[in-house]
């Protein structure tokens, strides 16, 4: 059998062994997205029409639990600070779920996944999707909760930064374990993209104090990185300072998260490509 | 000289050896068609070259590089092609190009979108949406994508499926263009023996994931004392037929 050298195609293919990522090719995908959004309407509802219509549901809700005169509760900036942030992170979550499932139903899979495109670089252009997506919506949300409710979400201050990065990095890693359940068991799953956080909120605290919680599920809710964000976020609202352990603890929660989930990603891609149900999935 | 060298391939799902040793190579500047019954494993074996599935055993060498190892080298200078793989329907036509040029790394976008659009006579679609073409058109814009990094290796499964006998034809010419101007080297499933006759330089056959024969689609016509290719097809996929029924 006459071997072929490399040399006699390309002598620079198998000296150039490429280990970074390629910015070109998340740049592609981000703009392909982008492309989506310019035209579509369901997608722009889903980050402008929803989290505006849920805005205005809790907002006059407080309103009407502030006229209830509990001493020591403003409804409107603890339920209201709450549905900003509980929407940031869906919006993380489904950032990451959806752009690949887009091309499972668009039945483009396989022509991305034949390119040269790495994992790694499919997984950073949907997080930073995710990003695009939590600024866009939060300026919208905190600019109408100014507006409506008089809520100031600049009280926070530089909390507003750990709090956001917090938020974007647990719903991209429940992204990615949502997207991996749907490698993994089919498209019969997808309906996980739009309802996997729902299973966290319960134990997240997020409208209520850890401390209402049963003792056991107490320690679920610490398990949680956003339970930290959501306590601090009543921390600073309390006293004005957002307490280090509370950072800390969503910190190293969501690197265990992310590692994690991350590692049951990749782990997830190679069976799938193992047992050939790639191709299945379209 | 070998393009593709594929070395005792195996692939097992559970019980079922879908790949079953094979060995084969693809020359530089060739058309060459990969045969089989619904079943024999084509599909898998394409699939373990873009390495989209991972192979139980064996090795699969492009461009002299195993592809599992040297996967982002290796698919910059291939591409696939696909009627049953379909381009986004909700881009326009030049998004979508450019999108894949982009994850290509293509240097000039839009020079390369415009030579391919000349090339392929696809230039009045660029502004159409993707789900408006119809088929003869998405197959050659489906090609189109697929030359977008002038690729040294062309892996087209079932290219002429569902086309009418004129856009089919259409659509050989084109392949043939691409083989003589572009110097592309195309690895070619189908199941129309004639188009198979029609413009490749060797065909391989396979049945139950194993190697049956190889050779111009002239040679194996002499070699079986058949009158066309589609009775040599015939021949080996029977074949495999009658002893499974004599087991």
């Amino acid at each position: 059998m006459r071997c072929f050298s490399p040399s006699l195609v390309d002598r620079n293919l198998a000296k150039k062994k490429i280990n970074t990522m390629r910015w070109y090719r998340i740049q592609a995908l981000i703009i392909r997205h982008l492309y989506l959004f310019k035209r579509s309407m369901p997608r722009l509802m889903d980050i402008f029409f929803w989290p505006i219509l849920e805005l205005l549901l809790w907002g006059f809700l407080s309103l009407y639990i502030n006229k209830l005169n509990i001493v020591g509760f403003n409804a409107v900036t603890v339920l209201l600070g709450a549905v900003i942030f509980w929407d940031l992170l869906t919006q993380s979550q489904r950032a990451v779920s959806v752009a690949f499932l887009e091309d499972v139903w668009e039945r483009n899979f396989l022509n991305i996944f034949v390119s040269p495109l790495r994992l790694s670089e499919f997984l950073a252009s949907t997080i930073i999707l995710a990003l695009l997506r939590i600024v866009a919506v939060g300026l919208l949300m905190a600019l109408i909760a100014f507006f409506f409710y008089h809520l100031n979400l600049l009280i926070f201050g530089f909390s507003l930064i750990p709090f956001v990065l917090n938020l974007l990095v647990f719903g991209a890693a429940v992204g990615l374990f949502t997207t991996a359940l749907i490698l993994r068991y089919g498209t019969s799953a997808q309906v996980l993209a739009f309802g996997m956080l729902f299973l966290v909120q319960p134990f997240a605290a997020v409208f209520y104090p850890v401390s209402v919680l049963p003792q056991m599920l107490q320690w679920v809710a610490y398990l949680l990185p956003p339970t930290y964000v959501f306590e601090g976020m009543r921390a600073v609202i309390a006293t004005g300072m957002l307490p280090s352990g509370l950072l800390l603890g969503a910190i190293v929660s969501n690197i265990i998260f992310f590692v994690l989930l991350s590692w049951y990603f990749y782990r997830s891609f190679a069976v799938v490509k193992m047992k050939g149900k790639l191709l299945k999935l379209d | 000289m070998a393009i593709l060298e594929v070395q005792d391939l195996v692939k097992e799902f559970g019980p079922v050896k879908a790949v079953n040793g094979l060995s084969f190579e693809v020359q530089e500047g060739t058309i060459t068609g990969l045969l089989g019954p619904n079943g024999a494993g084509k599909t898998t074996t394409i699939q373990m070259i873009l390495d989209l599935i991972t192979p139980t055993s064996g090795t699969i060498n492009v461009f002299g590089l195993p592809i599992h190892d040297n996967r982002e080298e290796v698919l910059g200078k291939m591409n696939f092609s696909s009627p049953y793989v379909s381009l986004p329907g909700n881009l326009r036509v030049r998004e979508n190009l450019a999108t894949f040029a982009r994850l290509y790394g293509v240097k000039d976008v839009w020079g390369k979108i415009d030579e391919l659009a000349d090339f392929f006579n696809i230039r009045k679609l660029l502004g159409r949406m993707t789900s408006t073409l119809s088929t003869g058109q998405l197959t050659r814009l489906n090609l189109t994508k697929a030359l977008l990094n002038d690729p040294k290796l062309l892996l087209l499964d079932e290219p002429t499926a569902s086309l009418d006998p004129d856009i089919a034809d259409r659509t050989r010419k084109m392949l043939q263009r691409i083989k003589n101007e572009r110097g592309v080297t195309i690895l070619y499933t189908s199941h129309n023996m004639e188009e198979v006759e029609e413009i490749c330089d060797t065909v391989i056959f396979i049945d139950q994931g194993s190697f049956k024969d190889q050779g111009t689609p002239t040679d194996l016509v002499k070699k079986y004392g058949h009158k066309d290719l589609n009775e040599v097809f015939l021949t080996i996929a029977r074949g495999s037929e009658f002893s499974k029924e004599e087991d």
